[in-house]
């Protein structure tokens, strides 16, 4: 083992040097990256030659999310742990034409206890404090479930601003964004207009998206690319740089509305765009991929997929969140089965 | 009861371990009493001398079995085995043959973790690989290969099996390089003896059992285990019509000398130090994954990593980061837990030697960079390692250091990558990374190497040839040219042998040297102009009835240097269109019919009036012929199991010497020049001994026929001599040498410096009157090597 030679300090150094704009907002560490602490990522000045000097090629991030899975895993007790790192990462969701209260009661109920007593109880874990992240609903539901969370650290997610088009007026939308604030949403899921990024107006992005940071006010301003509308990765990449460069503090793929949901090459592009957000300007940005999940094993992906380009600190809600609500029971079985070691059925578990 | 462990995990989100089960493997072994002898007849043998050598797991050192140490005997014992099984063999339909090849990919796929973890217990590379690259491959070349079985007769109508064919293979991919060797060999009809790696002998074991269990007839795959020795006994056996070797440079060149006396047809896969390009428009997150695919896939222990990092300036910083960050994420560790990704080195002897050679490059001023990862407290492992400060005078920029070792150097132009990217003996592969589809495709045909992954690296398939460039070997692996390595010509088989020239009448005539007065002189042609021989000396040339014809000048060795140096100076050629290739073919059948007349009455006073007059008609019709190969022998676009763009592209293999054969001294030299030219290579040619007065007619129609000078020079004077000189020139790429068996030997030997592609007529007589012997593919596929370029696409 040779130790570091002088000439990595200086690459450091050059690192530093690199185009970036001081941010000026608050600077309170929230995670690490290779070491190096983060602040909140109070968003800097659009910059036009970064968007233009993506490069992304598709066929080598495939390859990558690919093998990313083949060369990862988790067994055993580490599953379950990873497992129940999950659900504590999740954003139980429904947001569904037919939703009415009572159906979001039950959702904050299973978000409150996400794993039954008698499968903690089989796993010897009734210590360990396995809750959800956050309930995501839309804007109607968030008084329901604020109120049906009161007590829990549990955080209520809404989907605002003309969910899942987005092409309401942009005063419409960013007042229902003010709305459900006010509502008490601590979390604002939102859209962003897919077409500026097809014609490249990415000062119309830009300001959109400040625009919806602004609206958010104290709340977590998460945005949404419709990575599925916007078909290539490229698209990604820049709709990526120019939501945090607005202010964003988590991106995120999809709505669940479009035809393809959250991939792993999409996940891979935005992870490592993140990731050069966070080397270039030292704030951190959360991501959360959600859409058409369903198993347990997806969730394991998702997590090595944040440990392996991101590091430790996005295996934590505070900057990791997965959009789901089937996948939940699938976790849940999966739990039983390390506890019991039998396969179990999905009518042994609680509906969400 | 609280179940801390978890706790603690959830706490750490660590991965844990995850190992795979060896026990179904471990029962095998024990099913042999973790002894094997070697297979031969479709059965298992004692050594004949009674000794076995142990292999060990290197991640732990332990021994996991022994197997038999071959001697001579037993070599002798499988050769003849494969001997007798070959007329059964041949005697099946193709079909017939397929339906074993495809039995083997069956019986492959349903062992497949069997033999993945025996892979990775007996080599030490990652589960993973075993698992998800090398056995995959195996499976996949066998079903290939049962296609070509089936199609033999269709698509190789002319060619038949070379007999018994004798193998030898390294210890980086153990059975998947079994599969590149026995399938190909099975598919043609020939048989097989292969003698798998001292240090990895047990998949080639386990796929003899494959073999006995899907009833392939007994003698048509025999595997004898043992070292360098064994090796060494299976390459001179006398009975073996082909060596197929794939290993280090130093071993090809020993087996190359080793074959040079007999008529032993040999393709080598040897080293490389391959090039992996990033230019600044490049996505450079995914040329660091490419590198860890390229330069950590199997601890670095692969022919084809992309060992030579060459970053244009602009990004030289951001990538070392970029890389630096990623490697710190790769975890080194017990080959069998699914989360590895680097596994054990091979062989003590492996890991010393990638230590010594990163000392060296220390101590030539290299910085070494190695990420804090915790290694195994056993075992025989190695860190990812990054060297910066490299420069191509570093030994770690020219060695082929064969371990998880990359070298980095930096460029400004792409002029500069490609000059950089060919400053090697070898030339195996290369790695150009851009998202500018002009600069990429541009570089990719610049860069001497047989396999180009653009933005990708390390990809294989069935389909697509694989082989190198330079001092990397000659043959192809793979796809249709991997065919060619197993199969002959029909009419080559039977072509009877050169009987030695009579001697020559030593009467001389007062008429005959009345001739002296009227001789025209006959010089050098050197870089398109008529020059003096070094030597100031001149040779008689005198007819079949002792004659004097006239005087040629006695080219010596400084001659054959000029020669060569023009030739390479002239490579533009290769770059020419074909269309302006077929122009000048064709230009010179115009001046050849125009003196006609003239060069026939000269030749005639050699080789008579009527096959001097043949020689010429089919000289003319031989040059249309290339003129119109030249657009028409085309590359390939493959159909690998990927979305991607793979070509075969012809390329000219660069300068060439040719010995040109003693008959027809005319339409000798245009059959084995024209098809070298027409492929866009130089020629430095020394016209036949028996009437080299032709260059004097030569020269004049290359002259008229606006042939680019350098591109073909003519050396006169003692073919034996001149020969040693060109075999022996670094900078000749190529040999063709046609003559007596003598000769042929003396080419093959003599090459091994630099293992330029040897090609002769193995001492036989080749009909150059008939178009099916003397003309066509059979030519031109000698004449070009074959680049395969990847090109995976997608936005």
């Amino acid at each position: 083992m040779t130790p570091p030679t002088p000439q990595r300090l200086e690459l450091r150094e050059q690192m530093a040097e690199l185009p970036l704009v001081a941010p000026t907002g608050q600077r309170e560490p929230v995670m690490q990256l290779q070491g190096r602490a983060l602040g909140v990522n109070t968003g800097i000045p659009l910059n036009l030659d970064w968007i233009d000097g993506v490069r992304i090629n598709t066929s080598a991030v495939e390859r990558r999310a690919a093998t990313l899975l083949a060369r990862r895993t988790v067994k055993k007790d580490w599953q379950v742990a990873w497992l129940l790192r999950a659900i504590t990462c999740m954003d139980l969701t429904t947001l569904a034409g037919d939703d009415s209260d009572e159906r979001v009661r039950r959702l904050c109920a299973k978000a409150m206890q996400p794993v039954s007593g008698s499968v903690k109880a089989l796993l010897g874990i009734d210590e360990l404090p396995v809750q959800v992240a956050a309930v995501c609903v839309y804007h109607l539901f968030v008084e329901t479930a604020r109120r049906a969370l009161r007590g829990t650290p549990i955080r209520v997610a809404a989907v605002s601003a003309g969910f899942p088009a987005g092409l309401n007026a942009l005063t419409e939308r960013l007042a229902e964004i003010r709305h459900s604030v006010e509502a008490g949403a601590d979390e604002i899921d939102v859209v962003i207009t897919r077409a500026h990024v097809f014609a490249g107006e990415w000062q119309r992005l830009y300001d959109e998206v400040a625009a919806f940071k602004e609206a958010c006010g104290k709340a977590h301003c998460k945005v949404i690319l419709g990575s599925g509308d916007l078909a290539t990765l490229r698209n990604v990449a820049r709709a990526s740089l120019v939501a945090m460069m607005a202010g964003a503090d988590f991106i995120k793929t999809s709505t669940g509305k479009e035809a393809v949901n959250a991939t792993l090459p999409v996940g891979l592009v935005m992870a490592r765009a993140i990731r050069e957000y966070c080397e270039r300007t030292g704030m951190a940005v959360g991501f959360k991929p959600a859409g058409g999940f369903r198993s347990a094993r997806q969730s394991l992906d998702w997590l090595a997929l944040m440990k392996e380009e991101l590091g430790q600190g996005w295996l934590e809600p505070r900057l990791f969140r997965i959009g789901a609500s089937s996948m939940l029971g699938d976790i849940e079985r999966q739990l039983e089965f390390h506890g019991s070691g039998r396969y179990s059925a999905s009518y042994h578990h609680p509906l969400a | 009861m609280a179940n801390t462990s978890v706790a603690e995990k959830f706490r750490s989100m660590e991965y844990g371990a995850a190992p795979e089960d060896p026990h179904n493997s471990l029962v095998w072994l024990d099913r042999f009493g973790r002894r094997f002898g070697h297979f031969i007849g479709g059965k298992w043998r004692a050594p004949a001398q009674g000794r076995y050598f142990a292999t060990a797991d290197p991640s732990t050192g332990e021994k996991i079995a022994e197997v038999a140490a071959g001697s001579a005997a037993d070599v002798n014992a499988a050769v003849k085995a494969a001997r007798a099984a070959l007329p059964h063999w041949q005697a099946l339909t193709p079909h017939a043959r397929a339906r074993f090849l495809y039995a083997l990919a069956r019986q492959v796929q349903k062992h497949s973790r069997r033999l993945a973890v025996l892979e990775t217990l007996d080599n030490g590379k990652p589960i993973r690989e075993s698992r998800d690259i090398d056995i995959p491959l195996v499976a996949r070349h066998f079903y290939y290969h049962a296609g070509w079985a089936q199609l033999l007769e269709r698509e190789f109508p002319d060619y038949r099996p070379r007999g018994v064919v004798g193998q030898i293979i390294p210890w980086n991919f153990p059975l998947l390089m079994v599969a590149w060797k026995i399938a190909p060999a099975l598919a043609a009809g020939n048989t097989v003896v292969l003698k798998p790696a001292e240090f990895t002998p047990l998949t080639a074991l386990a796929f003899a059992e494959l073999c006995s269990e899907v009833g392939l007839p007994p003698g048509v795959v025999n595997i004898v285990t043992g070292d360098g020795k064994t090796g060494a006994a299976l390459v001179v056996h006398p009975d073996v019509d082909k060596i197929a070797f794939t290993g280090s440079t130093e071993v090809g060149r020993a087996i190359r000398r080793a074959t040079a006396d007999s008529h032993k047809k040999l393709s080598l896969e040897l080293g490389g130090k391959s090039p992996f390009v990033v230019f600044e428009d490049a996505d450079l997150d995914s040329a660091v994954e490419g590198l860890v695919d390229g330069i950590w896939l199997n601890q670095g222990q692969v022919c084809c990593a992309g060992s030579r990092l060459l970053m244009q300036e602009s990004i030289a910083v951001p990538l070392t980061k970029k890389l630096q960050v990623r490697m710190a994420a790769l975890r080194v560790g017990a080959p069998l837990d699914k989360t590895t990704d680097i596994g054990a080195i091979v062989a003590r002897v492996q890991l010393e030697r990638i230590e010594g050679l990163v000392a060296q490059g220390v101590a030539e001023g290299a910085s070494c960079w190695q990420p804090d990862v915790p290694l195994p407290a056993r075992g025989l492992f190695y860190r990812p390692t990054l060297l910066t400060n490299v420069h191509p005078t570093s030994v770690v920029a020219r060695t082929e250091i064969f371990g998880p070792v990359l070298a980095a150097m930096t460029f400004r132009t792409p002029a500069e990558a490609v000059e950089l990217a060919n400053n090697t003996a070898y030339g195996l592969a290369a790695s150009v990374w851009s998202e500018s589809v002009n600069v990429a495709l541009q570089v990719a045909a610049q860069i001497k190497a047989g396999v180009v992954w653009v933005n990708s690296t390390n990809m294989f398939d069935a389909a697509c040839g694989f082989g190198g460039y330079r001092e990397s070997g000659f043959g192809r692996e793979g796809g249709r040219e991997g065919m060619r390595e197993y199969l002959e010509p029909v009419w080559l088989l039977k072509a009877p042998p050169l009987r030695a020239r009579a001697a020559r009448s030593r009467r001389r005539t007062q008429a005959a040297d009345a001739a002296r007065v009227i001789d025209r002189t006959v010089k050098l042609y050197i870089g398109g102009k008529q020059v003096r021989p070094d030597s100031g000396y001149s040779l008689e040339c005198r007819s079949s009835t002792g004659a004097l014809l006239g005087e040629t000048p006695l080219g010596n060795r400084k001659d054959i240097r000029n020669a060569v140096e023009a030739a390479r100076r002239a490579q533009q050629w290769g770059s020419a269109t074909t269309h302006q290739r077929a122009q000048v073919l064709y230009y010179a059948a115009e001046n050849l019919t125009q003196r006609g007349q003239d060069v026939t009455a000269r030749l005639a006073a050699v080789v008579g009036r009527k096959q001097a007059a043949e020689e010429v008609r089919l000289g003319v019709e031989r040059l249309f012929a290339y003129a119109a190969w030249a657009d028409k022998y085309e590359g390939v676009v493959y159909s690998p199991p990927f979305r991607s763009i793979s070509v075969a592209m012809n390329e000219a293999i660069g300068t060439a010497g040719v010995i040109c054969p003693p008959e027809a001294p005319l339409l000798g030299f245009l059959s084995l020049v024209l098809p070298l030219v027409t492929a866009g290579n130089c020629v430095v040619a020394v016209p036949s001994e028996s009437y080299p007065l032709i260059a004097g007619d030569l020269y004049q129609l290359f002259d008229t026929s606006d042939v680019p000078g350098g591109v073909i020079n003519l050396v006169t004077g003692r073919p034996g001599e001149l020969l040693q000189v060109l075999a022996e020139h670094d900078d000749v790429d190529a040999i063709w040498c046609y003559g007596e068996e003598k000769l042929c030997a003396v080419a093959k030997r003599l090459s091994a410096g630099n293992l330029k592609q040897v090609w002769t007529n193995e001492g036989r007589r080749i009909n150059f009157f008939s178009a099916r012997e003397g003309e066509g593919r059979w030519y031109l596929d000698h004449a070009f090597q074959v680049k395969n370029i990847w090109v995976p696409y997608g936005e």
